[in-house]
């Protein structure tokens, strides 16, 4: 029963196509993310928007979500994958404390887990089509890192997807610093996420700060950002552009 | 144990609720050579004792390294402990590789025990002949495990399988309150201790036995003959009396027969025919 016409010759390496959708291209998408270590454990921030196209449709999307007890999960790209991630995490987090052993999965290995399913996706011509942040805190060690749609991960003091990496990144490069205390982690956050509310235009002003420590995890109530409008430059925006 | 009509098949009870085919194969781990477990609240030794065949074989390989954190000992059939030892590597890289992280020797040994189990259900399969010492390491410190063909486990924190085990067994039981606190070289003194008392009386060299060691900070590896030669000469563990000089095998069963008590006549006259009809 096909309602889908499908244009692939049954003989392609891509696989038969009357029995399986790929991801082609994201529908209800979430802007950036960004994270950084602090003191205690990791921040991490997030907009609550989930857009469709360039139109901004959805508002109350919450784009993180704690792992376990050690880890906290922050997602951009196509929300419903993010779901899909969830869901498949639930299971792995389920099976690992039914062995009701000491033992339990940390932030690195929930981070290499999930760097083994994107790679796999992407292998199959099937991507999960998000850019994840994976942060924790276990046994006083803390992690940071990031694993993107094609599998690419890897691990640092401070991370960003999408547009983070191009707007906030800079800034943390110049102003974080070790053990910085929660209130300047999150001053440091807001100042990246108001950059990427100015300059994003699928962000919107209204974001929520995570933070992970080796107690535990807490989201934030959602909360909108000071803005100023009344620069100069953005009076008249067009003065000394070409061809004006 | 006497043959009787409830033991042809693994899936047959006896009306006492015994499953005499897993009996066994628990009685097959006993005619194994010896070999050893013992552990402090950061390293774990096993060791073993290694006879070869005739002068012209080499011995066989009774501990393999699983991986970096654990490794394994074995008494009884050698073939299913090296298959067994091949499923452990299997498992603790695969688990490496999707989490970059060390496979928690708790679980490993509840997957080996839940893999002994199907074998004690299914009318085609028998039981692993084989028991196995396992030493690893995890999040709460180290540990030492016995797996059984029976798809039991226990934790100990000192163990010996195999022939003569139970003079280890009573060595360990005098001294096993000290282990925890042990450094690393008494707890291979001990365990070289542990496995001259199953030799008894015969020489104790580094050519008949095999130590290995794995501890937090050190990962498992086989010590080499002239490292145990050492350790034997320095804490002066050499047997006092001279063994006698005939064929170690048929003498070791026979003695083993002997000291399990419980031997069957028909048992103890099967394994008298000189060299054990399978390689153990």
């Amino acid at each position: 029963m096909q309602f889908m016409a499908s244009k692939q010759p049954e003989n392609s390496l891509l696989g038969p196509e009357s029995d399986s959708q790929r991801t082609l291209y994201p529908y209800v998408t979430g802007t950036s993310v960004v994270a950084l270590k602090y003191k205690d454990g990791i921040l991490m921030a997030a907009d609550m928007g989930g857009s469709y196209g360039s139109t901004l449709r959805y508002k109350s999307v919450e784009r993180m979500k704690p792992i376990g007890k050690h880890s906290l999960l922050g997602a951009s790209g196509e929300i419903s994958d993010f779901q899909e991630i969830l869901h498949y995490l639930d299971e792995l987090i389920l099976y690992d404390n039914m062995w009701d052993d000491g033992n339990s999965l940390g932030p690195k290995e929930v981070h290499n887990y999930l760097t083994r399913v994107m790679y796999n996706r992407r292998n199959k011509f099937n991507p999960l089509w998000n850019s994840l942040v994976l942060g924790g805190v276990k046994n006083g060690q803390k992690y940071l890192g990031t694993v993107s749609m094609i599998g690419v991960n890897f691990e640092d003091n401070h991370v960003a997807t999408g547009f983070g990496n191009h707007l906030a990144r800079p800034i943390l490069r110049q102003e974080w610093h070790e053990n910085l205390s929660f209130e300047d982690g999150v001053r440091l956050l807001e100042k990246c996420m108001r950059v990427l509310l100015y300059r994003d235009r699928s962000a919107i002003n209204k974001l929520q700060i995570a933070k992970i420590t080796e107690e535990g995890s807490t989201i934030s109530q959602p909360y909108s950002l000071k803005t100023y409008w009344e620069f100069s430059a953005f009076a008249n925006p067009a003065q000394g552009a070409v061809g004006s | 144990m006497f043959r009787n009509q409830y033991d042809t098949d693994v899936t047959t009870w006896s009306p006492a609720g015994r499953l005499f085919q897993v009996e066994y194969a628990m009685e097959a781990v006993k005619q194994g050579s010896a070999a050893i477990g013992l552990r402090s609240k950061t390293h774990i030794v096993l060791g073993c004792v290694n006879k070869a065949n005739s002068e012209l074989s080499s011995h066989q390989k009774k501990i393999f390294k699983v991986d970096d954190h654990i490794g394994v000992a074995i008494a009884g059939l050698t073939a299913d402990g090296r298959v067994l030892s091949r499923y452990m590597r299997n498992e603790s890289i695969n688990y490496s590789f999707t989490y970059e992280s060390p496979l928690p020797v708790g679980r490993l040994v509840v997957q080996l025990a839940d893999k002994a189990q199907v074998c004690t259900q299914r009318s085609w399969k028998r039981p692993y002949g084989v028991g196995l010492l396992v030493a690893g390491l995890d999040e709460s410190g180290a540990h030492l495990y016995y797996n059984c063909p029976s798809g039991n486990y226990f934790e100990y924190q000192a163990f010996a399988i195999g022939s003569r085990s139970q003079a280890a067994k009573t060595y360990l039981e005098r001294r096993f309150e000290n282990f925890a606190d042990s450094s690393r070289d008494y707890l291979v003194k001990d365990a070289l201790m542990a496995i001259r008392e199953t030799l008894q009386g015969e020489t104790l060299k580094s050519s008949i036995c095999t130590v290995a060691v794995v501890g937090v900070g050190e990962p498992f590896h086989v010590l080499d003959q002239e490292t145990v030669q050492q350790m034997i000469d320095a804490f002066e563990i050499v047997g006092e009396q001279e063994g006698p000089a005939a064929e170690p095998d048929a003498s070791a069963v026979l003695e083993a027969a002997a000291e399990q008590g419980a031997a069957a006549a028909d048992q103890g006259g099967s394994t008298d025919e000189g060299v054990a009809p399978m390689d153990i």
